[in-house]
């Protein structure tokens, strides 16, 4: 009985552990940068234009930064939803088992590869590729950052769609068939939608590895802090601007603290990915039950 | 009056890899009648009843020879539509299966995929009807058909069926997740429906189909061992094994 009381307590504190490593993050997060709306507006913070943290009189507008990264990561969802969520329907429908064992192992292959390869990749390889196709002064583009993001988020959304549609009952691909659907049918009516919560899932949180991502978005996206018209423009992201000048700050100033500042606005936009994905993938689960 | 047979298979014989499932099955399943495959668990009923629709097919490592006739036409000549024959063939599986969708959108699955726009309301109620569940459902068509009880999902699934307008309805162990409440709610039911299709029962459960059926098949590890009357099988078995398995000594 003791023992019993022991094991529960053993792994309470390891469940434990990660709610306070969570705290204490979040705790930093807002310790070092929440100083820094006592002088400066917390809304020309967030909507201001110009982010100029070492010029005088200093400029601490996010806005560019908050823009550059959604830009780089819807576009980074436009390349990988419907690549991943076609090779998830691919690999567990449609693929012969042959050919699925090849498939599968490659993906996860490609979640393996370090970012700091497809940065290097994406500024070597394809950014002279762009510039040279579109005839642009620079490859660095948001584009560019988008198309080497979305096969970065690629892997995450295809396997986690591939667990959501293989788990698809066969009983309901059965109904389907012999009612005189076709496969594509099955799969449209009847397979893809039953998955729809893990598919969102897998979306969501493909967009939180996309909008998370650094060391790519430093490399390939051109770095420049104004608010991007076009695809085709440099832009810089949240995370790419603390990466690349958090190492120049002095500890405790504005500077210092707007960068904090640009965290917590980063971990409030990643929170609420996590919660509206906790909250479809809750609402496709009761849909699946029948409500009860 | 003349039989006439809907169904018929000649020296059917399936494989599953270097399994040989069935062994030279031969069966003709009459017009609006009621045919009941019995015999114990592996005995290849459900095996057979998924010959007639082509529903093996999914099964990569399946290998099939002899003949599936259907009004005349080998299923599995190269020429079949498969999916028109599934239409013309309905299927109803063992544990109730309705999609997550609606209860109108459940029966209305068949219809919406032939691509047919009209009418798809009456049709939803006619076989609501047909399936009797209309009155427990028709103020609430649009909850969730997993909500139904499992009885409730079950007739669902026949409705389901109903609504395509097939002319052979087969049903795999149909009420083996069903109380007997519900068991006896979808036995009724089966009178009513043979009298405008052609159906095919797979049970393991004897007394449902002595109850049920007009004919009954007996499938001994995949050979049929006699087919008769079900009156006749029940009554006065002509083979020893059909004897023993229906007077419990095995199976």
């Amino acid at each position: 009985m003791t023992k019993e009381i022991f094991i529960k307590r053993f792994f309470l504190f390891f469940a434990l552990l990660s709610i306070f490593f969570l705290a204490g993050i979040v705790f930093v997060l807002f310790k070092e940068g929440i100083s820094l709306f006592t002088r400066v507006n917390i809304i020309d913070f967030l909507f201001g234009k110009s982010w100029y943290p070492t010029h005088t009189p200093a400029e601490f507008g996010i806005l560019p930064l908050i823009l550059g990264s959604l830009l780089v990561t819807a576009g980074a969802l436009v390349v990988a939803v419907p690549l991943g969520i076609g090779s998830a329907i691919y690999v567990s429908e449609i693929a012969k088992p042959g050919i699925r064992d090849v498939i599968k192992p490659l993906l996860e292959i490609l979640a393996g590869v370090p970012s700091v390869v497809y940065g290097f990749f994406g500024m070597v390889i394809f950014a002279p590729f762009i510039q040279n196709l579109f005839n642009l002064p620079t490859g660095l583009t948001a584009f560019t950052a988008s198309v080497i993001l979305g096969i970065m988020a690629l892997p995450t959304i295809a396997s986690i769609a591939e667990d959501a549609i293989s788990s698809v009952p066969v009983s309901f691909k059965e109904a389907s068939l012999s009612l005189g659907a076709t496969k594509w049918e099955t799969i449209v009516r009847v397979i893809v939608p039953s998955a729809m919560s893990g598919i969102s899932t897998a979306i969501i949180l493909g967009m939180g590895r996309a909008i998370g991502e650094t060391m790519t978005v430093l490399m390939v996206a051109g770095g420049s802090a104004i608010i991007p018209h076009t695809f085709f423009q440099p832009v810089r992201a949240m995370t790419a601007t603390i990466a690349a000048e958090m190492g120049e700050t002095v500890v405790g100033s504005m500077h210092y603290q707007s960068l904090f500042a640009i965290a917590i606005v980063l971990f409030m936009l990643t929170l609420t990915f996590n919660i509206i994905a906790d909250f479809i993938s809750q609402k496709f689960k009761k849909k699946m039950t029948g409500g009860l | 009056m003349v039989k006439r047979d809907k169904v018929v298979t000649k020296n059917l014989n399936l494989w599953f890899g270097d399994n040989h499932v069935l062994k030279d099955v031969d069966i003709g399943i009459e017009e609006n009648k009621v045919t009941a495959v019995i015999g114990p668990s592996g005995c290849g009923k459900s095996t057979f009843l998924r010959c007639l629709n082509r529903m093996n097919d999914l099964i990569d490592t399946t290998r099939i020879t002899g003949k599936v006739l259907f009004d005349g036409e080998d299923v599995y000549n190269n020429r079949m539509d498969v999916v028109d024959l599934r239409r013309r063939v309905g299927m109803v599986f063992q544990k109730p299966n309705p999609f997550p969708k609606s209860v109108f959108e459940n029966v209305a699955y068949g219809l919406r995929i032939q691509g047919i726009r009209y009418g798809i309301h009456e049709k939803v109620e006619k076989a609501l009807r047909s399936a009797v569940l209309w009155d427990e459902v028709k103020n609430r068509l649009n909850i969730s058909a997993l909500s139904l009880s499992g009885g409730q999902q079950q007739r669902l699934c026949i409705a389901r069926a109903l609504a395509c307008e097939p002319e052979v309805i087969l049903m795999d162990e149909p009420c083996s997740a069903l109380d007997p409440t519900a068991t006896a709610k979808i036995e009724e039911l089966l009178f009513t429906l043979k009298e405008r299709y052609t159906i095919c029962i797979v049970t393991h459960n004897m007394q449902q189909a002595a109850r049920v059926s007009d004919y009954a098949a007996f499938l001994l590890l995949g050979e049929l061992v006699e087919f008769n009357d079900t009156n006749k099988i029940f009554t006065n078995p002509k083979d020893k094994r059909t004897e023993d398995y229906i007077t419990g000594r095995f199976g």
